[in-house]
């Protein structure tokens, strides 16, 4: 006996919104992409509870699918923020507004 | 409340603190290590749901392989600190701040309506060998494409961090 599987799931959204707040709010795109990290890590610990509410190891495979999309994610938007910031001299992403009207 | 639940709020406390604090934070280094405070605090919530396989990969790939990648760009760029503004304006933090909050009550309360989430977590162990075992046996496709899929994403991080506007020869880095 642990926890309740509802406390797991509001801990994972709790963490979940931090993360689109901060992918929402702040500025530097390398803060977007933390935001982002934070909602993929709250995703896999939805998972995880879930897996072991239902005893099934589903949940777990999962969560290594989420790591593997996250690792792919994350280096092709560091190599990204690197390619603009060589461009732009700036990560800040409202100085990217090269298609504004 | 015996030891497991105990140990599921503590870790709960850590995890959200610290990550409140990484959102927060104008400094961008602080905040990264913020962030693999919290995310060993998940690797041990893994380990305490019964996944220690996954635990160790959260050490090893979120907050040993992504956080240390955030560190090195971090450090590789030098953001001008002329710029007073860091956060949005309140024009744009209001609204996206209560449909934040508003999302969360919504879903907070739906968790709590359901019967099936009141059900107590019996604690279980998946060895790392049943874990492969399950994952090869019915995942096995999923598995290709995911390292096709980080395969693609290696080439497509080298390409995009080639020198923009040198020669292929002109690999020393240093513009005129």
């Amino acid at each position: 006996m642990i926890v309740p599987f509802g406390h797991t799931l509001i801990l994972a959204g709790i963490l979940f919104f931090i993360g689109a707040a901060c992918a929402a709010l702040r500025r530097n795109l390398i803060m977007i992409l933390i935001g982002v990290e934070i909602m993929l890590n709250a995703a896999g610990i939805a998972f995880i509870a879930g897996s072991l509410r239902w005893n099934q190891l589903d949940g777990q495979a999962f969560v290594i699918f989420i790591m593997a999309v996250a690792a792919a994610e994350i280096s092709v938007a560091l190599a990204l923020i690197v390619y603009l910031y060589r461009r732009k001299n700036s990560v800040d992403a409202d100085r990217f507004d090269l298609l504004k009207g | 409340m015996n030891l497991y639940a105990i140990a599921f709020y503590a870790l709960g406390a850590v995890m959200l603190v610290s990550t409140t604090i990484a959102v927060f934070q104008r400094n961008l280094i602080h905040a990264v290590v913020y962030l693999v405070i919290s995310f060993l605090a998940t690797a041990l919530l893994f380990f305490l749901l019964g996944a220690p396989f996954l635990a160790a990969l959260e050490v090893i790939i979120y907050s040993g392989a992504i956080m240390v990648l955030f560190l090195f760009i971090v450090m590789m760029i030098r953001e001008e600190r002329k710029r007073e503004v860091e956060w949005r304006r309140w024009g744009q933090w209001v609204p996206a701040f209560f449909l934040t909050l508003l999302s969360l009550v919504v879903s907070i309360a739906l968790i709590t309506r359901e019967p099936d989430a009141r059900a107590y977590l019996i604690t279980a162990v998946a060895t790392p060998a049943a874990l492969g075992n399950y994952l090869f046996q019915h995942y096995w496709l999923s598995i290709e494409i995911a390292s096709f899929l980080l395969f693609i994403a290696l080439v497509g991080a080298l390409y995009l961090g080639r020198s923009v506007d040198g020669e292929p020869g002109d690999e020393a880095g240093g513009n005129p």
